[in-house]
């Protein structure tokens, strides 16, 4: 009790502070006057890149909970998601409202005819439903089932951000592949524990249902 | 020194340090409420208080339009050579050493040689040229440039009736450019011209900028300057120039042959696969604004392009 007292009260607004950090750090470099000779450009390429990097540890929950059986960090998963929405939401708005200026033609074109802002679009779209039902409230009147089965589009999301990203640099991949690379061994990491849980399951009585009733901020981990 | 002279700065025209140091920290302060970022994006940079080449004395290809800062000149630059960020060739480009510098120009001349470059200019007055500057990526730039016409060169080495194509190398030194550790593109880097296109008299090798000898981001010591065509034909620090039969391969284009062509002319009509190239952004403003064919120069460069299919020849 003491433990999960210590992740509430200390770790979650230290992740949360350090979460924005980002944020705080592109509004410091606008008023400093030094987001190099292309601010909107700038703006853009370091919000994307915290979409896809919190995207990343949010997928890295479960499996560092399920590794470590630290199973308070399940509960950060959330809050981690919002934040690839936060992020993915500067960074469309960013588009939208800086670097095109709302040129809504030309900004239907790029969607229609670019892959790469299709698919970025696209994902930021999928991500939209997932943000709307992330509270407790909302989660509860879906039910767990489908609720788990909705998010699983995460997954999907990830994949976009990474393509995004590999469609639209010039020459050097490495980066892209850096993350499409461990999204993969995230990936692989859930099919893996999945076969497992269903060996175990068939040799043992399914504990379905019993959890019901658990106290309010244990949802996350239960809808995994 | 490259760059001998700088008689034409007049003295009156340079912003004395004071006032703009003050203007910055008047922004500065005011900032805090935001209008900072507003400012940054908004205002033109001489109101922030940056250093500006001075206006009017125009020669005939010169644009008169406002020039980039030198400091958004010589930061944000595209150099895979010191690296793939925009920032990295102004921080990696340190341990360059631009001189001394040998260019070997040989191929179909009769007087195929190896130059110390000093000797090689110094026959020719350097000229200031204004031109405007379209990254394929969709921003662009003012430049002001300093160095002499590329024809002067070609006609002093006097290409035989073979050459029809001009092939450019930049130096191979990854000791010094450590981008070119990681095969990101194949090194060295090359490009070329058409004959006809080199000899045109807006074809421009700069040794300078701002009236300073070249930095080593912006391609020192000396680099190709090709106004009408995409930033990435400007080829930087180079060592080699071969006069050729046949057209020669480009880098860009071995890299990914269906976004980059050999002519790379700025062209409004042709969307890049990936991007539109129908506006760009101007460095320093916040609108975009459309992109002209050539890049403006088109009374200048159209006519060696007539019959000739600009969507196929992209």
């Amino acid at each position: 009790m003491k433990q999960v007292r210590w992740e509430k009260r200390v770790l979650r607004p230290l992740v949360y502070l350090a979460a924005l950090t980002p944020f705080f750090d592109l509004v410091w470099r606008a008023v400093d006057q030094s987001l190099s000779a292309n601010p909107i450009k700038e703006i853009t390429e370091v919000t994307g890149i915290w979409t896809l990097r919190f995207l990343v540890i949010t997928l890295a929950v479960t499996p560092l909970r399920d590794l470590t059986g630290w199973s308070q960090i399940g509960t950060f998963r959330r809050m981690l998601g919002l934040f690839a929405f936060f992020y993915g939401f500067l960074h469309f708005t960013t588009y939208v409202a800086l670097d095109q200026y709302f040129a809504l033609e030309d900004i239907f074109s790029d969607v229609v005819k670019r892959p790469f802002i299709t698919v970025g679009f696209a994902s930021f779209l999928l991500m939209i439903p997932l943000a709307l039902t992330s509270p407790n409230r909302v989660a509860r009147r879906i039910g767990g089932r489908r609720w788990k089965a909705l998010h699983r589009t995460v997954y999907a999301v990830a994949l976009g951000g990474v393509f995004h990203y590999l469609w639209l640099v010039k020459a050097d991949t490495s980066r892209p592949l850096l993350y499409g690379s461990i999204l993969m061994s995230l990936l692989l990491f859930r099919i893996w524990s999945y076969f497992r849980s269903r060996r175990n399951i068939t040799g043992q009585v399914s504990n379905g249902g019993v959890n019901e009733g658990v106290a309010k901020e244990s949802l996350d981990a239960k809808l995994d | 020194m490259l760059i001998r002279r700088s008689e034409d700065i007049n003295p009156s025209e340079i912003t004395p340090e004071h006032l703009y140091v003050n203007r910055r920290e008047f922004m500065r302060s005011a900032s805090v409420a935001g209008i900072g970022l507003a400012s940054h994006l908004l205002l033109p940079g001489i109101l922030i208080g940056q250093d500006r080449w001075p206006r009017g004395r125009k020669g005939p290809y010169d644009t008169d339009e406002e020039v980039s800062t030198f400091k958004d000149i010589t930061t944000y630059n595209n150099f895979y050579e010191f690296g793939v960020d925009k920032s990295d060739p102004a921080e990696n480009s340190g341990r360059f050493k631009p001189k001394p510098w040998t260019v070997r120009i040989e191929g179909e001349i009769k007087r195929p040689a190896t130059y110390n470059l000093e000797d090689l200019l110094a026959p020719h007055k350097l000229q200031d040229r204004i031109y405007r500057m379209r990254c394929v990526e969709g921003w662009s730039m003012v430049i002001p440039w300093r160095g002499i016409p590329l024809a002067e060169i070609i006609r002093k080495v006097e290409p035989t009736s073979h050459a029809r194509y001009v092939a450019f190398e930049t130096v191979y030194r990854p000791e010094e450019m450590p981008g070119q550790k990681r095969r990101v593109l194949e090194w060295p880097y090359v490009e070329g011209l058409r004959l006809d296109e080199a000899m045109n008299p807006l074809s421009f090798l700069a040794v300078g900028l701002y009236g300073k000898d070249l930095l080593n981001q912006n391609g020192a010591p000396f680099r190709l300057v090709v106004p009408w065509k995409y930033g990435f034909k400007g080829i930087k620090s180079i060592v080699k120039i071969k006069f050729v039969r046949s057209q020669p391969p480009t880098t860009w284009n071995i890299s990914a042959r269906e976004e980059y062509g050999f002519y790379a002319n700025v062209n409004p009509d042709v969307d890049h696969p990936r991007w539109s190239q129908k506006n760009e952004r101007r460095i320093g403003e916040f609108f975009r604004r459309k992109t002209l064919m050539f890049n403006g120069y088109a009374d200048q460069v159209a006519s060696m392009y007539s019959g000739l299919d600009l969507r196929a020849n992209y």
